[in-house]
């Protein structure tokens, strides 16, 4: 292990674990939103506690994401200074506005609104969470612009020893950040639904607080059901755009080492990279691949072979991690449209809830390998066809990326475990623990 | 512009220790001063609803560190590695800590969230505190941006009194704001502490001004230009007047004079610099300044144009916070258990 793949390793634990908090803080954001919303309009009791005791979990869940989240800042610099150096004058930027436009106002209005529920009017205390939400989406929108530019890097030229800026909206209005916002929200979106709807369903189960859960349950369906068809549909256009943009990486999520027309999908492959070629290929489906890539079962889609090695990402790792990723999509869709049928008789369902209570992991797996096809698949560049992720690295010692590792490791483990644990002793405790003032109960900062 | 850049940098992290310093300071005072649970509470209670808006002009100073100055970001990140690392595990730490005292009914469990806010804080405070000084003396890095010193060439004796200085900038801040925020036997004992604090930050600053004659460079701006004796002017403004505000038991004046203190502290030491963000202690041609590390002029302008509508309407925000949380903490229950 030498410090680049400690330095990427460091890199991925890093984020892939702070990106376990920020997704349901994007989603569940607009759902206590919503909810708190729909207490003041209509002074329904009862959307005061649902607003309460969700709102609750996203303190929780929001706390570890701000504290996982300074970390990767600084990494650009301690980890990829050479990377650093030679864009930062686009990507810099692209953080620093985050920052200023973002990070304050989440983070001010969101004191706010835990601390001044007594403090301001209702409605001031709902647009306080509803700020936090409009913050979260703008945040997810600077960091994947700045995550498009290293998919696709535009607006740009080469000047002084480094990239130079020449585009400020080139950059934030190419393809790849929309598409890259669009996939990676809508996906947060379902994870936040499924969160919603599995909690209930475990609540549902037990027979407890069941007006309350229904209505969180029915909720939290529409806007997972929506994302989960819009998702799918985007993912495809998603689709279009890698292959026309990058690839290799288009090649890789498939597996595919020829360059064909009417390219099949495999239902069952087993990448073999050493031999270039797949150990298995088992039921193809004609031109579905060429279809996937290009829209027309009868397009040319290149070949892995006919990319240079050392310009060819990690294939095994990027296939399974694409497979999974769609196939976990459409069960997305399976479990909200069943859910869709028996919205209304969900207390007859008891298979299902417990189905359901059971997803819970699904979308963040889901999600997660979706950063690995992206991030993964574009290996071995940091910025597509730009700059190799090899020449990126700091020129710093191994035993200190070694330690900070270790670090990480040890510090995200233990938070991880006790935030785990919070949020299900949280959630086993239900609302009414969460709601209205009781000397007895334990103060909270 | 660079120019201009380079006095928003400096701004960004003057707020920034201003605001985060007091938060600091309160962590390490707690287990000096706050003997009783409900002590504790009240600590809590007086930085649980800022402290999170506060770290947030870090990441600010960090992140246009990274946009109007990247060389400086790259070659100051990469070659203070490891205290840096340091420092963000120790923000971790603390913020958890800070998150989840309140979220646990058993004593020695919050024990230990306790104990990682404290130890978290006094890491973070001193380290912040070494980096600096070791940044105003330069750091031993080549033309390509190698560091070739360890994390004890960093510990000398001049960026280990720095890491004093921070502590007690912050401690003294703390217990002021502790001062103004609580009642009865805490207020007693921070106005108390505050006031040696003071006595202590004084002889310090005077020695640790003495020696940056010898260790760094800081002064020949200022002699090359004494109209920037402002800075200095300000900082004993800001010191003279804690101490009689201190003295007044006027702890809203006493806290706006410390962080006028610290404030002018932090621009006297970067204005210093200037035209340098990061002095190279190995020869001042490989110095990151800002002609060799700034962005490209357009990148200048579209960023100066975002902080200045944003930085003012996130002042104005923020104060809007703190003034809805004025006034004395209760070591009650708060926060989100404050009820509707």
């Amino acid at each position: 292990m030498d410090v680049l793949i400690l330095s990427r390793l460091q890199f991925a634990v890093s984020t892939f674990f702070h990106f376990l908090f920020v997704p349901l803080t994007l989603g569940l954001s607009i759902l206590v939103a919503y909810m708190e919303w729909k207490y003041v309009k209509t002074g329904d009791e009862l959307y005061l506690r649902m607003t309460r005791f969700w709102g609750r979990l996203f303190v929780v869940n929001f706390a570890i994401g701000v504290v996982t989240g300074i970390t990767l800042e600084f990494q650009f610099g301690t980890n990829w200074s050479r990377y650093s150096e030679y864009v930062g004058d686009i990507f810099g930027s692209l953080l620093a506005i985050e920052a200023t436009v973002a990070f304050f106002l989440e983070s001010t209005f969101l004191a706010i609104w835990i601390f001044g529920w007594k403090r301001i009017s209702k409605k001031l205390h709902a647009w306080c969470i509803t700020l936090v939400a409009i913050a979260s989406t703008m945040s997810a929108f600077w960091i994947l612009a700045a995550n498009a530019w290293m998919q696709h890097p535009v607006g740009y030229v080469i000047r002084n020893g480094r990239a130079e800026l020449t585009d400020f909206l080139a950059v934030i209005t190419q393809k790849n950040a929309i598409m890259a916002f669009l996939h990676t929200v809508s996906a947060s979106y379902i994870l936040a639904g499924f969160f919603v709807m599995g909690v209930s369903a475990y609540h549902l189960l037990r027979k407890q607080n069941e007006p309350l859960f229904t209505r969180s349950f029915r909720i939290a369906l529409v806007f997972a059901l929506a994302f989960s068809f819009f998702e799918v549909a985007q993912g495809h256009l998603n689709g279009n755009m890698i292959a026309e943009r990058q690839p290799a990486k288009m090649a890789a999520c498939d597996a595919h080492w020829e360059t064909m027309s009417n390219a099949p999908l495999y239902l069952f492959a087993i990448p073999d990279e050493k031999n270039e070629r797949n150990s298995v290929e088992l039921l193809p489906i004609p031109g579905l691949f060429s279809f996937l890539a290009f829209n027309s079962t009868s397009a040319v889609v290149k070949g892995l072979k006919d990319f240079p090695r050392d310009e060819r990402p990690p294939v095994l790792l990027t296939f399974i991690s694409f497979r999974s990723m769609v196939g976990l999509g459409f069960l997305f869709i399976l479990l909200t449209a069943t859910g869709w049928l028996l919205r209304k008789k969900l207390m007859q369902y008891p298979l299902y809830l417990k189905i359901m209570l059971f997803a819970i992991p699904l979308p963040y797996i889901a999600i997660e390998l979706g950063w690995m096809v992206a991030e993964v698949g574009r290996q071995p560049w940091i910025v597509y066809g730009l700059m190799k992720t090899s020449d990126a690295v700091s020129p710093i010692a191994k035993s200190q990326v070694l330690t900070s590792f270790i670090g990480f490791l040890v510090l995200y483990s233990i938070l991880g475990i006790t935030n785990l644990f919070l949020l299900i002793k949280l959630i086993r405790r239900g609302p009414e623990a969460t709601q209205l003032s009781d000397q007895t109960e334990e103060a909270a900062v | 512009m660079e120019t201009v850049w380079f006095i928003i940098w400096g701004f960004l992290w003057g707020v920034y220790f201003l605001l985060d310093g007091f938060d600091f300071g309160a962590g390490i005072l707690m287990p000096f001063i706050a003997r009783e649970e409900t002590d504790r509470r009240k600590i809590f209670n007086s930085i649980g609803p800022f402290w999170d808006g506060n770290e947030v002009w870090l990441i600010t100073a960090g992140g246009v560190t990274f946009a109007a100055f990247p060389g400086a970001y790259a070659t100051m990140f990469s070659t203070l590695y490891s205290p840096l690392m340091l420092i963000l595990f120790a923000l971790i730490i603390r913020g958890a800590g800070l998150a989840m005292r309140g979220e646990t009914e058993n004593p020695s469990v919050r024990r230990w969230w306790d104990r990682s806010f404290v130890i978290g804080s006094f890491v973070a405070a001193l380290l912040f505190g070494v980096a600096f000084a070791n940044i105003f003396s330069g750091i031993l890095f080549d033309g390509d941006g190698v560091f070739h010193g360890s994390l004890l060439t960093l510990l000398n004796p001049y960026g280990l009194l720095g890491g004093l200085l921070f502590l007690i900038f912050f401690l003294m801040h703390g217990a002021i704001w502790l001062a103004f925020k609580t009642e009865n036997q805490l207020h007693d004992r921070a106005s108390l502490l505050s006031g040696w604090f003071w006595v202590i930050l004084t002889a310090l600053s005077v020695i640790f001004l003495i020696l940056t004659v010898f260790a760094t460079d800081l002064y020949a701006n200022y002699l090359n230009n004494p109209l920037l004796f402002a800075i200095p002017a300000l900082m004993v403004t800001g010191l003279v007047f804690s101490g009689i505000f201190i003295r007044q038991k006027a702890w809203k004046k006493a806290w706006f004079a410390s962080s006028l203190y610290i404030f002018s502290s932090t621009l006297f030491g970067v204005i210093g610099m200037y035209p340098s963000l990061l002095p190279s202690s190995i020869d001042p041609a490989f110095s990151r300044t800002i002609h060799n590390s700034a962005s490209s002029p357009l990148t200048l302008k579209i960023m100066l144009v975002v902080v200045l509508i944003f930085i003012p309407l996130v002042i104005v925000y923020q104060a809007w916070a703190y003034r809805i949380f004025r006034g004395k903490v209760s070591g009650d229950i708060s926060g989100y258990h404050e009820g509707v």
